[in-house]
Order: C-alpha cells, then sequence, then structure tokens
C-alpha cells in the first residue's frame, strides 16, 4: 500500500493506491452515480453508471473498481458522462418492463432514482418489452425478473456475506438473466436459506417480499454495514481491516 | 384571441384526464384563459385544425390511436405526452411481451360474465396493434408530463408554462415516472 496524489474535477487529493476511485472520491464529498455498487458488497462495474474520464485514457473508467495513479487527473461529472449515463439509464429502462405504477418498490427505487437525477425525461431507443419469467414459488419471496437490471448486488450478498450462493447469471448478452441454483425455481433451491438478504438489497421492484402491495415496500441496505466488518477488493473481510 | 387547447385519450385508463379534473377550482381560471377545442370531456366529434396545445393521454395501442396520433400532430403547434402510458407504454404496454389473441382471449372469454366472446370483426371496434407503444414512437412530441397519473399540480404547472409559451420546466419534482 502506498499514498499517491491525484486531481479529481479539479481537487488535488492524496489517497492509499488500494482504495477504488469511487471510494476516494466519496470521502471527498464528490458524488458519482452508482447502480451495481453497494457498501459491503465486492466491486463488479457492471452497470458502467460511475464511469469516469481520466485524462491520457480513451476509455472511459467505471470508478468502483478502478484504483488511483500517481499524477492522475480524473473528471467525473463531463457532459460527454452526463450524456453516456443518462442512456444507460434509458438502456435500463428499455431492456425490462418496469411499469413504475404498479411495481411494489414504486417511489423508493434506485432506478427511478437515478432516471430523475440524469434527466431522463423519456427513452429514445424502442423499448423491447421482453417476456421474461417471474417466479413465485419461494414461500416468503419473488422474483419479478421483469425489474431486474442484472446489477448481481443479490449474486453477491448471496455469496459473500449470506454464504449460501443461491443465485448466480445464466445466459449471454441480452439473454442474461438471474438464476437460483442450477436454474430451478426459487422455491425448491436447497441452497437457499430464506435469509432475504438478497431482497434487502436489489435497487428496484426484482426482488420482493410476498404480501406487499404498489409502492408500499422499502429496501434498508443498512443492515449490511452492521454484518459486513470490512470490504477489500479480493480479501473479503480481511484481518487488516479488522484491526482498524 | 385564446389558445385552443385539446386533450384526448388513447390507449389509457383516462386516469391523466381525472387527474386534470382534479385542477379543481383552477378550471375555472383555465376556462376563462383558453378555448377546449376537442376533449373526452367536450364532446367535439372531429379533432379540429390549428390547435395550439394537445394534451395526448394513453399509449397508441390500436390502428386508430396511430391515425389519430398524426392528425394531433399535423393539427396542432405543441404536442405533450399526457401521462406514463403515452411517455413509457406504462400499463397499456403490459401486454406487450404476451400474443394479443391469448390476451383477447383471457379478457373476454376466460374472463366475461356474460356473452364470452373476443370483440372482432366489428367495424365500429378499432384493431388493437399487436403491441402498445409509446407516443413518441410514432411522432415527434415536444414536452412530457410524467405520472401515473400526473398530479394536479403537475398538470397545473406544465399548462401554465405551455399557455406563456415555454416549454414545461422538468424540475425533479415533476419529473416523476409511476
Amino acid at each position: 500500500m502506498a499514498i499517491v496524489t491525484l486531481t479529481i474535477d479539479g481537487e488535488q487529493l492524496s489517497a492509499q493506491d488500494n482504495e477504488s476511485l469511487l471510494e476516494i472520491a466519496r470521502q471527498h464529498k464528490i458524488e458519482i452515480p452508482t447502480l451495481c455498487h453497494l457498501d459491503g458488497l465486492s466491486d463488479v462495474g457492471a452497470c458502467r453508471l460511475c464511469l469516469l474520464e481520466i485524462e491520457g485514457s480513451n476509455k472511459l473508467a467505471p470508478a468502483c473498481t478502478t484504483r488511483p495513479m500517481e499524477g492522475m487527473v480524473v473528471h467525473t461529472n463531463t457532459e460527454k458522462l452526463k450524456k453516456y449515463r443518462r442512456m444507460i439509464v434509458a438502456l435500463l429502462a428499455s431492456e425490462g418492463n418496469h411499469q413504475c405504477s404498479v411495481c411494489m418498490v414504486n417511489n423508493h427505487c434506485e432506478l427511478q432514482n437515478l432516471a430523475y437525477d440524469t434527466g431522463l425525461l423519456y427513452v429514445r431507443v424502442p423499448y423491447l418489452y421482453p417476456n421474461k419469467v417471474t417466479d413465485a414459488s419461494h414461500e416468503s419471496f419473488i422474483i419479478d425478473r421483469d425489474r431486474c437490471v442484472l446489477c448481481t448486488r443479490c449474486v453477491r450478498v448471496c455469496h459473500e456475506v449470506e454464504g449460501a450462493h443461491v443465485w448466480d447469471i445464466a445466459g449471454r448478452g441480452i439473454d442474461c438473466t438471474i438464476v437460483a441454483d442450477l436454474n430451478v425455481p426459487w422455491g425448491s433451491a436447497e441452497s437457499c436459506t430464506s435469509c432475504g438478504k438478497c431482497v434487502l438489497v436489489c435497487p428496484t421492484g426484482a426482488l420482493v417480499k410476498k404480501g406487499e402491495s404498489v409502492a408500499e415496500m422499502e429496501k434498508h441496505t443498512d443492515f449490511l454495514k452492521y454484518i459486513v466488518t470490512a470490504r477489500r477488493k479480493g480479501e473479503w473481510i480481511s484481518i487488516e481491516n479488522e484491526e482498524e | 384571441m385564446k389558445p385552443k387547447v385539446a386533450t384526448i385519450w388513447l390507449g389509457g385508463c383516462s386516469g391523466c384526464h381525472m387527474s386534470f379534473l382534479d385542477l379543481d377550482e383552477r378550471l375555472i381560471d383555465l376556462a376563462d384563459k383558453i378555448d377546449l377545442v376537442y376533449s373526452p370531456i367536450a364532446d367535439v366529434k372531429e379533432f379540429p385544425r390549428d390547435v395550439d396545445v394537445t394534451l395526448v393521454e394513453g399509449a397508441i395501442a390500436s390502428f386508430e390511436h396511430e391515425e389519430l396520433a398524426r392528425l394531433i400532430r399535423r393539427n396542432s403547434r405543441f404536442v405533450v405526452s399526457f401521462g406514463d402510458c403515452a411517455v413509457t407504454g406504462n400499463v397499456t404496454a403490459m401486454r406487450n411481451s404476451l400474443d394479443l389473441d391469448d390476451v383477447l382471449h383471457r379478457s373476454y372469454v376466460e374472463l366475461a360474465d356474460t356473452t364470452p366472446r373476443v370483440p372482432r370483426d366489428y367495424p365500429t371496434i378499432a384493431e388493437l396493434m399487436k403491441q402498445a407503444r409509446p407516443l413518441h414512437e410514432y411522432i415527434t412530441v415536444d414536452a412530457f408530463i410524467h405520472g401515473c397519473p400526473p398530479t394536479a399540480d403537475q398538470i397545473w404547472s406544465a399548462v401554465t408554462e405551455l399557455l406563456a409559451g415555454k416549454k414545461p420546466e422538468l424540475t425533479h419534482v415533476f419529473l416523476r415516472y409511476g
């Protein structure tokens, strides 16, 4: 571990080189929108909302999985990034069936909030209206794949925190889908402990509790703070952090 | 001369129009300021020419809707997608991933209390398209009022701005899906 100095949005900062640019920015109250990131889980750079511009690089880099380097000059909120973020939210909206008005997490949804924050007035690309499988076979929960944005928070919380690894992704590209065990109905997934962590960390109405009605369900992710004592990419619950 | 305003109900539940009526006493102010030339609450048969502002509720769900949308565009200076069905397809579009014949059979035969029959081959009933889609996929739309339904305050704010010749200011408060 070493200390590096870098510039984010014109501000000169010093940071540890094993922290992500997202962590560094947030420590300095620089807001970067995220969707697949959740404090307490590993980062996978799946949603691309936290993309940054780094001077000298012609690629955009996700803040959550990029480490700082000495002399790096980073921009978090350029017109180009704003446009791309809005486009990402539009594509997520077009790839699912997100009828907000009839969703259990209406008004408590991270995708909705991103649509507002990025100023998504309407979706320019044609909606795909895919035919996806909703599975209500579990006694307490429902997976509504129409509303899934494939952020994989459920996959990670189940593997990294609960240790059950019920969820995984099957398929390729546009056909990617979240599956329980070896693609069985959730209710017959033997590895599921019914802890409900996946439901709580899901940013949309894709994972919900049974018995809730439209706009009734609020997700709370605070519990992760209490369970997860530390997180470092590749060093899950490291001793080094527990001592801090 | 007062600005000519039209509102039309396409593939929606009329909830947006109900919300429009929720303007309550503000409707009286509005009635002084505008000429309501076409609306489900005005009983005019033909969509008129030279309309200043048209609010369109609902998705484009039938071939008749598509024809009307094109007519509205030709005859209106300013077209507004009024509510989530017009903006995103919303509930009207929930049938889109299903087969249209299955949907009609479910609605008019399986769930019928009396005279189960799919309403087809009646000349007076518009033929549904395979999918219900947002208004802007068919015509150019100038402004969007979000919500299912939009609140009366949202409508009031958008309408007063439109009548002042401005595009409605879409702040966080008024950008609201669902």
